[in-house]
């Protein structure tokens, strides 16, 4: 994946200015920066929710669509589960939209194999329990594990992640930390997260890209965006062992 | 002494302090009924309880001597029947147009001037124009139903769809989801509950166009009785009209509420709802 020169501004506040890196596929990407640096901004683009003033993004040399698509999933702070479907009809909602135009429901056994496919997924982040309740009868981190799989039963080829966690108490927040790296390496997709939190982006990242104002005198912050000020590869070092290998392996 | 604000009262108060507003305007009438009868037996404003309860006897449960017909069964099934086509057409348009400008941009930047202009007519100024296009039957009284609530459905419902989160319109676009299908599986559903809000909100409003097209020209109907009796001074008949009244429109918006709690349990779980 390739991100060309990309600016955006809106009227004559410029946000992002002259934003160019490269994404080896695979990628686990943690974008950080002060609030109002445009990491936001840089995701809703990646999502196709907003055009780039400049620039553009490739992906495998094609660039996006404009508009948001079934290969880039997405899991925001909060919304992203549906509040009058299950968290068993969430998942199979991906399923049901792309097996019928018309209806987008599914019958007989087109049906029974989505929703077994939508279990597995259940299981796969833990919620086989609550396949029967609503959201709001779910906790916060059950509802992001649950938008995590109603995400990953498309198999997108790219993950964005805005501010998944932010919400989240500490210890459920490194419960669903593990099943997010163990996800990413099963599928194999590269991943953007947006994070404020420097130590959640060196434990999860294989990369961590910052994004800020390289000029903050007042008259210069409408006119100057913010940019890529640090791109670390953290590769290798970072990934965290899973916590039964390392038991297993004392 | 704890403040006011922090006493609440027990089921048992609750319930005799409900029961109390209601209790002294009955009080307050009977005392007035009684001084006003006592001066003038033949008093018509206020009249007593057996003048009332003969009246009822007579409209509801003895066939008139002219037509045979039971009439207060007769008014209340044409005032239903027209109340009743006219919330529905006006929830269908409202549902349909509500939707479609809170979702669509396109559709909004065509309609949505449009329905706020409209919303402003007053509908009752538009009751001759009705009457001179479809004559003195059952279409005008109807359709001044629905040209009074179906704008302001129009307008609630849009106004809902537009605070559906655009997190959950984005993440339905990344499973793939059509237009058509945002429609039909995240908006239409999350819709319904808030659709039979607006009408529970106009429900009002129906019956008092309802009334007022009825009291212009009709022949039958909870609203014709009444101004009909007005002539005659039948306090008799019009209090138990009004009292009727009141509670088929206390009856459906119960009913509304219970059925809403019923279809859609997934507004009332979790959250301590």
């Amino acid at each position: 994946m390739t991100v060309e020169n990309l600016w955006k501004v809106y009227g004559d506040q410029t946000v992002l200015e002259n934003v160019s890196f490269d994404v080896t596929p695979g990628s686990f990407v943690a974008l950080v920066g002060p609030s109002g640096c445009g990491k936001s901004t840089f995701l809703r683009m990646m999502l196709g929710d907003e055009a780039p003033s400049k620039g553009r993004i490739l992906v495998d040399g094609v660039p996006l669509e404009s508009e948001p698509s079934p290969d880039r999933g997405v899991v925001f702070q909060k919304y992203s589960v549906f509040p009058h479907l299950t968290a068993l009809q969430n998942v199979m909602l991906g399923l049901e939209f792309a097996g019928s135009p018309f209806t987008a429901r599914l019958f007989g056994r087109a049906r029974r194999t989505a929703r077994a496919a939508a279990l597995d997924m259940l299981q796969c982040v833990g919620l086989e329990q609550a396949v029967r309740k609503y959201p709001a009868e779910l906790s916060g981190g059950m509802q992001q594990r649950l938008a995590i799989a109603q995400a990953l039963v498309k198999k997108p080829k790219i993950l964005l992640l805005d501010e998944p966690f932010g919400a989240l108490d500490p210890g459920i927040r490194a419960e669903v930390h593990e099943i997010l790296l163990r996800l990413w390496r099963e599928e194999g997709m590269t991943v953007f997260m947006v994070t404020h939190d420097l130590s959640e982006a060196f434990k999860l990242g294989t990369r961590v890209i910052a994004f800020d104002r390289r000029r903050t005198r007042p008259e210069e912050i409408k006119v100057f965006g913010a940019s890529v000020t640090f791109d670390l590869k953290v590769d290798g070092k970072t990934i965290p062992v899973p916590l039964p290998a390392l038991a297993a392996a004392q | 002494m704890r403040r006011l604000i922090n006493r609440k009262p027990d089921a048992a108060a609750r319930f005799v302090l409900m029961l109390l507003p209601f209790l002294i305007v009955l009080l307050v009438y009977m005392a007035a009924s009684e001084a006003r009868l006592a001066v003038n037996p033949n008093d018509k404003l206020l009249p007593g309880w057996t003048t009332i309860s003969a009246a009822i006897e007579r409209m509801a449960f003895l066939p008139d001597n002219r037509t045979g017909n039971y009439l207060m069964l007769n008014d209340t099934l044409s005032s239903l029947t027209r109340l009743g086509m006219g919330v529905v057409i006006a929830t269908a348009i409202g549902g349909v147009f509500g939707i479609l400008q809170g979702l669509i941009p396109y559709f909004r930047a065509t309609f949505n001037s449009f329905t706020n202009v409209l919303s402003m007519i007053p509908p009752l100024s538009v009751l001759p124009i009705l009457f001179i296009m479809f004559g003195l039957g059952e279409p005008a009284k109807v359709l001044l139903i629905v040209v009074g609530i179906t704008p302001f459905i129009i307008r609630d419902l849009a106004l809902r769809t537009s605070e559906i989160p655009h997190e959950e319109i984005i993440k339905a676009q990344t499973l793939g989801a059509s237009t058509w299908q945002i429609i039909l599986r995240v908006v239409v559903p999350q819709m319904l509950p808030r659709l039979i809000d607006a009408v529970r909100l106009s429900l009002g409003a129906a019956w008092l166009f309802l009334i007022a097209a009825e009291a212009i020209a009709a022949d039958s109907g909870l609203g014709y009785r009444i101004f009909l009796m007005r002539r005659y001074l039948a306090m008799d008949v019009i209090l138990p009209y009004v009292a009727w009244i009141t509670l088929l429109a206390f009856t459906l918006d119960l009913a509304l509420r219970l059925f809403q709690r019923a279809a859609f349990r997934w507004m009332y779980r979790g959250n301590g709802r």
